[in-house]
Formats: C-alpha cells, sequence, structure tokens
C-alpha cells in the first residue's frame, strides 16, 4: 500500500451533501410511463360508461326480461320483437365450433414447435404462423362463404349458403396461431431441468410433453384458450360474412344465424335514427357482449389460479 | 438384488476413505466398460480418449476442475447426449458386456434401467406421491403403487419425513429434502444404476451429509456414479475416482482427459500423476 499521506492533498476538500431537489425530467418521465400503463384501464372504463347509459336507457323502454327471456329478435320490423337469445345463442355456437378447432389444432402445434419440432422446422413454422394471424378477418370471412361452405356441401354436409359452421370453423382456423404461439412460449419457459428430469426416468417424449411439460406450463395453455375465446366471441367480420345476418334460436350449425357483434356492426351501417329505441339496442347487446366476455376471464383467472403447477 | 457381490462395509465410518474390504480386481463385476471414449458438442471436442470400467455395488466418482467434461461423461451412461442435437459420443461403452451405442439399443430403455439425479433438484409440480410414481406409471408398471412410492421413499431415508403429506406439492420440500425425493424418484423403477451429476452442490451445507450417508447405503443394492468437485465427498463415498482434468489446445480449445483412474484410497493417498496430486492436495482446480 502506498503511503497514506500521499493521496490525501491531491483530493480537494469535502464539500457538503446537497439538499433535495425537483428533478423535473425525473417526474415527467414518470407521469408518462404512467399514462401509459393506466392508458387501457382508463379505456375500459369509458367503454364501460359509453356502455352503460345508453343500455340503461335502452331497458327503461324494453324491460330486461323481455330482452333476455325472448326468444325472437326482430327489433326492426313492426311489431318490434326484443328477445335477445337468438344472438346469444348464435355468438355460443360460433364460439363453441371455433374452440374445437382451435385448441387441438393449436396445442398439437405448440407441443410440436416446443418439443418436437428442430431448430430449422421451427424457425419456419413459426413465422408461417404468425402469416396466418396477421390476415385479415374480412378476408376469412369470404374464405368461410367461398371456400369452405362449398367444401362442406361437397362432403355431404347439407349446410346453408350462410351458415355457423363455416364461419366458427374460420374462426377457429384464425385463432390456431393465437392459441398456439402463447402456448408454445409457456412451454418453451418450463425449466429444462424437468425435462431432463423426466427424460431421465425413461419417459418417451410424448409422455415428458403430456405428462411434465403440458402440466407445467397449464396456466399458459389455459390463458392461450381464454385468448382465443374471447376473440371468438368478438370475432365480427368472419360470423357476419359467412354465417348470416338471420336470428335463428336453434342449435343447429348448418343453418344461417346471426351473432351479437353482427347484428351489431349490421346496425351499426344501417340508417337507423340516433337515439331510437333500435339504436340503443346496439348498447344493450354491446354491454351483454361485454358482462360475457368479463365473465368468461374471470372464470379463467380462477381455473388458472386452481390448476396451476408453480415450478419455481 | 444380488448382495454377495457387495463389499459389506455399512456402518463403517464414511470419513474413512481406506477400504481394506474392497475385492480383488478379479472378483468385480463390470457393469460399464468404457474404451476410447470420446464427447462432441459440434466441432468441439468435450472429451476424448477415456477407458475405465465400472464396477458393480460400487460408488464410483468422477472429480476434476469445471469444464473437464465429468458431466458431459456421465450422461453417456443413460444416454442423455442424445437429447442434445449437436451431440456425438465416439469410442465404445458397454453396459454389462452390451454396446450402450449400438444402433438396436433403445435410449429410452436404457433410461429405464440406469436412473440420474441432477445437480439442481428438479422435481416435477406435482404432489410427493404423484413425483415418485411418476417413473412407475410411464413403464406402465401394474399394481403395488403405493407400496413402490413408501421403498423408494425409504430407499431415500425422505419416509419418515413426507409420509404424512404425500399429497403435498414436492416444491413444498426444502433443497435437501427435494434432492433425496429426486433420488426416490430415480429409485422407484428399480433401476440397475443410479446416475448422480453433483447431486450436493446446489444444496446447502447440511443437506450433502444425508446424500452422502444415502450413497453407502445405496451401493447394497445400486451401482452409483456420482460426479462431484468436492474431493472430500468423493474420499467419503467412492470407492474408486477417476480424475479428470483439462488440456487447452489450439485456439484456446478445451478438451477433457482422464488422468488416473484407481481405488479412492490409493488415488488420495498415493496418487501416481503429478496433476492429480496437485489437485487432491488443493493445490490446482
Amino acid at each position: 500500500m502506498a503511503s497514506h499521506d500521499a493521496t490525501a492533498g491531491a483530493r480537494p476538500a469535502h464539500r457538503r451533501l446537497g439538499a433535495v431537489r425537483p428533478r423535473r425530467g425525473e417526474a415527467a418521465g414518470k407521469a408518462v410511463l404512467a399514462l401509459c400503463a393506466f392508458l387501457s384501464i382508463l379505456t375500459t372504463i369509458g367503454i364501460v360508461v359509453a356502455l352503460l347509459e345508453p343500455a340503461l336507457e335502452f331497458f327503461t323502454e324494453i324491460s330486461p326480461v323481455e330482452f333476455y327471456g325472448g326468444t325472437d329478435w326482430a327489433p326492426l320490423f313492426e311489431p318490434a320483437r326484443f328477445g335477445v337469445l337468438p344472438l346469444i345463442v348464435g355468438t355460443l355456437k360460433i364460439t363453441v365450433i371455433a374452440c374445437l378447432v382451435c385448441v387441438p389444432f393449436g396445442l398439437g402445434a405448440a407441443i410440436y414447435m416446443a418439443e418436437y419440432a428442430r431448430p430449422a422446422i421451427r424457425s419456419v413454422l413459426k413465422p408461417a404462423l404468425e402469416i396466418l394471424a396477421g390476415i385479415p378477418t374480412v378476408v376469412f370471412g369470404y374464405f368461410a362463404l367461398t371456400l369452405v361452405t362449398p367444401l362442406l356441401r361437397d362432403i355431404g354436409i347439407h349446410v346453408d349458403v350462410f351458415n355457423a359452421l363455416s364461419a366458427g370453423i374460420v374462426v377457429g382456423v384464425m385463432l390456431i396461431p393465437t392459441v398456439a404461439s402463447v402456448s408454445e412460449d409457456a412451454m418453451q419457459a418450463v425449466p429444462a431441468g424437468l425435462r431432463q428430469g423426466a427424460f431421465g426416468l425413461g419417459a418417451t417424449k410424448f409422455q415428458v410433453s403430456t405428462r411434465v411439460i403440458v402440466p407445467a406450463a397449464i396456466s399458459g395453455i389455459i390463458a392461450s384458450f381464454v385468448l382465443a375465446i374471447s376473440r371468438a366471441v368478438g370475432e365480427t367480420m368472419i360470423v357476419a360474412i359467412g354465417a348470416g345476418l338471420l336470428p335463428t334460436m336453434t342449435l343447429d350449425p348448418r343453418l344461417q344465424t346471426e351473432t351479437m357483434t353482427a347484428f351489431i356492426a349490421a346496425i351499426g351501417i344501417g340508417d337507423v335514427p340516433t337515439g331510437s329505441v333500435e339504436y340503443k339496442t346496439i348498447f344493450a347487446v354491446g354491454l351483454t357482449l361485454f358482462l360475457i366476455t368479463l365473465a368468461l376471464n374471470l372464470f379463467a383467472i380462477r381455473m388458472v389460479r386452481r390448476f396451476r403447477e408453480v415450478y419455481e | 438384488m444380488d448382495a454377495t457381490a457387495a463389499p459389506i462395509r455399512i456402518g463403517a465410518d464414511p470419513g474413512m476413505a481406506a477400504s481394506p474390504a474392497l475385492p480383488p480386481p478379479e472378483a468385480r463385476e463390470i457393469v460399464f466398460g468404457v474404451r476410447g471414449a470420446s464427447v462432441h458438442y459440434g466441432t468441439h471436442l468435450a472429451l476424448r480418449d477415456v477407458d475405465l470400467d465400472v464396477y458393480r455395488n460400487f460408488v464410483t466418482a468422477f472429480i476434476g476442475p469445471s469444464g473437464c467434461g465429468k458431466s458431459s461423461f456421465i450422461r453417456c451412461f443413460n444416454r442423455l447426449n442424445d437429447l442434445i442435437p449437436t451431440a456425438r459420443v465416439g469410442g465404445q461403452i458397454t453396459y454389462h458386456g452390451e454396446d450402450l451405442y449400438a444402433p438396436a439399443v433403445d435410449a429410452v430403455e436404457v433410461r429405464q434401467r440406469i436412473g440420474m439425479v441432477f445437480q439442481k433438484p428438479n422435481p416435477f409440480p406435482k404432489s410427493i406421491y404423484d413425483n415418485i410414481a411418476f417413473g412407475p406409471r410411464v413403464l406402465g408398471m401394474k399394481g403395488g403403487l403405493d407400496e413402490r412410492v413408501e421403498q423408494a421413499l425409504q430407499r431415500a431415508a425422505i419416509w419418515d419425513e413426507v409420509k404424512d403429506r404425500l399429497k403435498t406439492p414436492a416444491l413444498s420440500l426444502s433443497g435437501g429434502q427435494q434432492q433425496r425425493l429426486c433420488i426416490a424418484r430415480a429409485l422407484a423403477t428399480d433401476p440397475d444404476v443410479l446416475l448422480m451429476d453433483e447431486p450436493c452442490s446446489a444444496l446447502d451445507p447440511i443437506a450433502p451429509a444425508k446424500i452422502e450417508e444415502l450413497m453407502l447405503e445405496l451401493r447394497r443394492d445400486f451401482t452409483v456414479i456420482v460426479v462431484t468437485h468436492n474431493m472430500q465427498q468423493a474420499a467419503r463415498v467412492a470407492d474408486m475416482t477417476a480424475f479428470f482434468t483439462v488440456e487447452v489446445g489450439d485456439e484456446g480449445r478445451r478438451t477433457g482427459i482422464l488422468i488416473e483412474y484407481d481405488e479412492t484410497a490409493r488415488m488420495f493417498t498415493n496418487p501416481q500423476d503429478s496433476r492429480t496430486e496437485a489437485y487432491v492436495t488443493g493445490r490446482f482446480g
């Protein structure tokens, strides 16, 4: 060590520590970032408020019992009938069909990409799937109408020109990348040690995938399903073009149907006078749609908590 | 399992590595015969020219500094390197006289017979019971699952600590308990060999004592291979010890080589190679 005296003179005398002073850039930065974080929450609140007011006005004119109990939907006809159940049934039909397509195929694709595909194959597959996710829904709508519907007829399923089945299938196809991508990320995040441990016990690749990796990633996988369901419930263009605009109180997927979203879109582009009861139906249906999606999300969060396997 | 071939030293002081009761070489049964083994990752040679025999009911330790290829080597015995696309194993490794890497040999079956415990405890995010039952289930072992689970936990000396909470998550256990659970999990399918890749290095200082004690117990029924960078551990538990080191070649490429393989007692008291001596006396590595 050098002598202590040698450095003592080289350093300037001690300056007192400064008092706290405002740093304006810091505060502004924090404010901008907080705004970004709260923007989506503010938007949600704004939407709820905007929906709620006309919807409540609607319910002063049409009783909720008639709205939620009626099975006949004809708000624009004389006499007008406001039973929303056919629209809800239409939406659920599309959602169930879409899930039957996107859940197995999406999960299968995710397992393949995460556990089986070699890097070269994976590097082609993933972008390809993302392209599928980037196709505008209006294109998918005509895909349902002009390709899938004739195809269904060719294989002997007697569907209407507009029908829930082909629209539901196409919505499902559109959602495969969503399920595959989110599920695959969840599976990739499972620690390599679990994989090795399972292989070390003599498990086959399929056993490792289905008994260790999928259960460990289940919360992410369920999240992908919820995302897909929410988007299926909210999907508009594909169902408006592929499934039609005729509300039918039936579970038969071969028939024409109308969903809540398709109704809202159709009214929105029509010439219904602002402020009329017909106009306010949009908000009542919109609010119902919002509540269904909210319920689905809350249910999903519970499911995830219940089945989650925490791995660290 | 046949216990007559086992060296009988249970209850011996684990600190006493000198093993006068080790059977003479001609009485030892060879489980693994390794001849000219090497491991490549892509174009990188990680380990080369290893020759040694692993004996039944022995604890065999692989020691050496980091990067000497000892972990790569232990993964050759259950063909775990097969899972790394770029890995290639050269030379010959026989298992009870059969070529372990013969094209007709099913790597999945190899791993069913040769259990492994890893550096970091890796219990599945399932209950204690389901962790132990995993191996028997994937193997389709029928019946007696409860007994099998209990026996495995007994053998891994963790039964008394978990018997009242078999349905609780395995991840609620302490690190040392998790590692013994992983040992139990590997034993549940009644393997022939247990590979342990630095099983104590991620544990707090108390836990290794229990695991070392366990290794000495396990050698009655199993053949144990353990990778460790802890020389005292090797001295305490191993019957045979292999010392590996790193050779730095052209362009700084590091390749592991086997320097010396001998009975542990002799290795630590009278090493034949000056590099071994430097390592075991703590002057290197």
